[in-house]
């Protein structure tokens, strides 16, 4: 152990502390709780009661009041520590409450009811996480459908992504055409004019095709994407031109090249290009909240949105559901976390 | 495990084999396709897909959006609209002071535009000091280094809607904020619905969701700068703050600069975490423009969509000028580059 706390505390040159390492490590260990902290108090509160979220001051961990069955009584009744007027206290089970007079009984012998001031008498609780929070909403509520709406927007906006922007990119960085040059100037182009400058002619574009409140009028506009169509063209490059001189030597179609040998080859691209399309489609926001008006359609973001826009916010349950929402871009940042900061690194793209 | 393994390869290969056979079925056709064209043929068959989702959706868009801004009235296709020519832009622009949005006759506009003035003039300074001094304390050789940068890092994933969710939360009357403060001995504060806090928690926020992505890029850059630079600074006994101001900093303005014009597109554009966590309110005082144009396009009683989009050009103007000078910035890197 010494040994551990000696190399974690090893200083450059075997010298002691400078106030730059205090105020580093002062900075990271700030920077994991106020990074971390906030989703990790969401999760925790996400699993609270609805009385538990309105206590000020809130507790870390979600209790709730211990239940006992007591015969006679059809409900479990909630334990409570009670003072009694003799001064002495007592394990009792609630019956039922009266304004400020609380009507308790012994469990273990039910016959006689004792009434006392709310005041002298305190819950006994323990740890209990109520995942009620989380089947409700997919029970009572539409969840279940604007996931299912999400999962469809985010897996089938990626695969057109995929396929419709390497196309672009084989052409781009395989063929000497007329226009080519523009075409590049053209996406160059859209990269400074992004989506919140379109909203309003693209919406009349989408109600024009028929494309309005459905799930497709939010996948289409996202798929043409220039960052896409730029990182696979760039990776494309570096693919030599004799693999397909060759192919073309043994007779194989163009298809067949992009097919059998461009798509194999840019694989590490198209993964990168995959795993941002699913974060950022699944993300989207404010273009399905312009396009989707019908709430069946709606996805997770749009149904959150809205729940917690509303003038009585249930927040457990809203807790929960953006617990769903976050599992998948966790699960992303757990496992595919390299490639992202890799891309980023070496694009800059978001 | 190789059991697992090779039942999960013919899972793979099962599902993998339909698009196989939809490859191969599409051949035939395109064959007879490239006989007729030639590879210019080819080209455009590649690229057609991209390009018609491209020019309808991107491309009309934007021309549209122009004749747009010269209409007015409520409807949405451009026939049914009635020509006015520049009087959306006068109506944006009429102003007895620019620098007081309550002598304008689109008094939303200018507060919206004021705010958005303010927010990115300080977020963007809040997010690179914060950005630069994470980096560099990432860039020296501190213990577990991938995990604390993975650490900054992990806001930059969640969904806007979550961000402002969290936040949300957080900063509410009864929230986490407002306990820990009690314990510290200060009075709750109402930081969503105070028109001071709620705009500082806009900052704060946005600047908590990005900040990972400016520190990556940050990085990348001070991992580029030669050690053998700063081997012969030490040798020299030069002092750090020096070192800094006359090694590092100069090494990295390249990536500066494109940070600095990243950011300043982005926060340009705020909508969707401040919308979920403040709504624009209260009264005015988080209303951005994205939110004005969102707002006056589509939500609003007052829908106007040719006020809108007469908006998201002047908008865009900015945002075009900014790319224009990143990529002016990129060139010249570049060009750097190839002289190195």
């Amino acid at each position: 152990m010494s040994r551990v706390a000696a190399f974690l505390t090893r200083r450059r040159g075997g010298k002691g502390w400078h106030w730059t390492d205090v105020f580093i490590w002062v900075w990271l260990i700030g920077g994991l709780l106020v990074m971390f902290g906030p989703a990790v108090w969401l999760t925790l509160s996400s699993f609270k009661t609805p009385q538990q979220l309105a206590e000020f001051p809130p507790t870390l961990m979600p209790y709730s009041t211990k239940e006992v069955m007591v015969e006679g009584y059809d409900k479990p009744l909630g334990l409570f520590t009670v003072t009694l007027p003799d001064g002495s206290t007592k394990v009792m089970a609630e019956v039922r409450r009266i304004g400020i007079v609380a009507q308790l009984v012994d469990p273990e012998a039910p016959g006689e009811i004792v009434k006392v001031n709310i005041a002298d008498r305190q819950p006994v609780r323990e740890m209990r996480f109520a995942t009620e929070n989380f089947t409700e909403p997919f029970e009572h509520f539409d969840f279940m459908q604007y996931l299912k709406n999400s999962v469809f927007v985010t897996v089938v906006a990626t695969l057109i992504t995929l396929l419709t922007n390497s196309m672009a990119a084989f052409a781009l960085s395989k063929y000497q055409f007329r226009g080519r040059n523009v075409v590049l100037l053209l996406i160059v182009g859209t990269l400074m004019v992004p989506l919140s400058v379109l909203l309003v002619p693209l919406y009349s574009v989408i109600s024009a095709v028929g494309l309005f409140d459905s799930l497709w009028g939010v996948i289409l506009p996202t798929v043409a994407t220039p960052t896409g169509v730029f990182l696979l063209r760039q990776y494309m490059l570096t693919i030599p031109d004799e693999l397909i001189d060759a192919a073309r030597m043994d007779h194989a179609s163009e298809w067949q090249i992009y097919w059998r040998i461009i798509l194999p080859l840019a694989a590490p691209a198209m993964a990168v290009l995959a795993i941002f399309s699913v974060v950022w489609r699944w993300n989207d926001f404010l273009w399905p909240l312009v396009v989707l008006s019908r709430k069946e359609l709606y996805t997770l973001q749009v149904g959150l949105s809205t729940y917690a826009g509303e003038l009585n916010v249930q927040w457990h349950f809203i807790l929960a559901m953006t617990v769903v929402t976050m599992i998948p871009v966790v699960l992303v940042f757990i496992f595919l976390q390299r490639y992202i900061t890799a891309g980023i690194a070496g694009s800059g793209l978001k | 495990m190789t059991e697992r393994l090779s039942t999960g390869s013919k899972v793979g290969a099962a599902l993998a084999a339909p698009v196989g056979w939809l490859a191969t079925i599409i051949d035939a056709p395109l064959k007879l396709w490239q006989r007729l064209t030639g590879l210019g043929g080819m080209a455009a068959f590649f690229l057609a897909p991209n390009m018609l989702i491209f020019g309808v959706f991107v491309l009309a868009p934007f021309v549209i959006n122009f004749f747009y801004s010269t209409t007015s009235g409520a409807a949405f296709f451009l026939a049914d609209r009635t020509y006015v020519g520049a009087a959306q832009y006068s109506r944006l622009l009429d102003c007895g002071s620019y620098l007081d949005p309550s002598s304008c006759r689109e008094d939303l506009f200018w507060n919206a535009v004021h705010n958005t003035f303010w927010f990115v003039t300080l977020q963007v300074a809040l997010l690179i000091v914060v950005s630069m001094i994470t980096a560099l304390i990432l860039n020296r050789e501190i213990v577990g280094r991938s995990f604390w940068r993975a650490v900054f890092f992990f806001p930059v994933l969640l969904s806007p809607v979550v961000v402002g969710l969290i936040w949300k939360w957080i900063l509410q009357r009864q929230g986490l904020l407002n306990s820990v403060a009690l314990q510290f001995g200060f009075e709750p504060t109402e930081w969503l619905t105070d028109r001071f806090w709620a705009f500082a928690a806009s900052i704060t926020v946005s600047v908590w969701a990005h900040m990972g992505f400016f520190t990556l890029i940050l990085l990348a850059g001070l991992q580029a700068i030669p050690r053998d630079l700063y081997e012969a600074a030490e040798m020299d006994g030069t002092k750090p703050g020096r070192v800094f101001w006359r090694i590092t900093l100069p090494l990295l303005m390249p990536n500066l600069l494109v940070v600095l014009i990243l950011a300043l597109i982005r926060a340009v554009q705020i909508f969707d975490e401040v919308y979920v966590l403040t709504g624009g309110g209260p009264g005015t005082s988080t209303l951005f423009i994205t939110q004005y144009i969102y707002e006056v396009g589509f939500a609003s009683l007052l829908r106007n969509p040719g006020l809108a989009a007469a908006a998201s050009i002047l908008m865009g103007a900015v945002l075009v000028v900014l790319t224009l000078i990143q990529l002016q910035i990129g060139r010249r890197g570049e060009k750097k580059g190839a002289r190195e």
